[in-house]
């Protein structure tokens, strides 16, 4: 119990830490890669909870992925990230408080609030299989609908991404794959009947 | 010192301020904006995923699977939609991005 309080605490104070450090950071290069490590810290938090697959879900998708697309946009937009730090100090004093006040308000929800004694463990998950293996029990036979709603959004979304960043450039050159097949022998060939001693007009 | 769900709920509720806190400070910057948005969408997942931990049910793990799609797709799209505005505008900042204002 105690490695499990000395893990939490690891995980949980890496994980606030480099949360922070995306919101301050001045390079924007260094907030994706603290967001990395954000990520990364939540997954083991996950792994505590006993969320196996899901903390493995988030390190493939987000630091496969979505990370990654972070840093390309970054690094691919030609923008000058001093300018856009303009008036950081005179947002501070309003944000944070704000954020206090949020902070507030949610750890006293958190600390003033308990589960009735009848509700907890009430549905308690049979313990002799994996959490992939209850995940995918549930996922694939009563929340079907959802998992196929969760791939139609993919879908739009990779659909939408291309349509959106995809540009055709007048000038180049693109081979037509239709034109080519059909294209035969009355469109290609031209015979000219050349009288002898004539040549060609 | 046992660790309940309140720490946990602690947790996301500290990484939820700072998404809030950073789309504060950087309101300039739409990148920054949008990495904000994925901290308030993890924070929302820890939550999840420590109910269903300590509820001893598996389908809090089931959203949490759905709320980590959209926020795949979220990002993609709107990175998209700004590298899309870069290429039109050549400026990323949101005071730049009125162009429906009239």
């Amino acid at each position: 119990m105690i490695i499990h309080a000395i893990f939490f605490y690891l995980f949980a104070g890496i994980c606030v830490g480099s949360a922070l450090m995306v919101v301050t950071s001045r390079n924007p290069v260094h907030s994706v890669l603290f967001l990395i490590l954000a990520f990364v810290n939540a997954a083991g938090l996950f792994v505590l909870l006993g969320a196996e697959f899901l903390a493995m879900i988030l390190i493939v998708v987000y630091v496969g992925a979505v990370a990654v697309l972070f840093l390309f946009v970054v690094m691919m937009l030609d923008v000058d990230f001093a300018e856009l730090r303009e008036g950081f100090l005179s947002y501070l004093p309003i944000g944070a408080l704000v954020g206090a006040v949020l902070l507030a308000e949610l750890l006293v929800v958190v600390g003033g609030w308990a589960i009735g004694p009848g509700i907890a463990k009430a549905g308690a998950a049979a313990q002799n299989i994996s959490n992939t293996q209850a995940l995918g029990l549930v996922l694939y036979t009563r929340y079907v609908y959802y998992f196929e709603a969760a791939g139609i959004i993919l879908l739009v979304a990779m659909i939408g991404a291309i349509v959106l960043t995809l540009q055709h450039k007048p000038q180049v050159k693109r081979q037509n794959i239709a034109a080519q097949v059909a294209r035969g022998r009355a469109s290609a060939i031209e015979l000219v009947d050349i009288k002898p001693g004539q040549g060609l007009p | 010192m046992t660790i309940g769900l309140g720490h946990y709920l602690s947790v996301a509720a500290i990484l939820f301020t700072l998404g809030i806190f950073g789309i504060f400070l950087n309101r300039k910057n739409v990148i920054v904006i949008l990495m904000s948005i994925e901290l308030i969408l993890l924070a929302v997942n820890i939550n999840l995923v420590a109910f269903s931990s300590f509820m001893g049910d598996i389908v809090g793990q089931v959203y949490a699977l759905i709320v980590l799609t959209v926020a795949a797709a979220e990002a993609a799209i709107g990175l998209a939609i700004l590298v899309a505005y870069f290429r039109n505008r050549g400026s990323i900042a949101v005071e730049d991005i009125d162009l429906l204002k009239g």
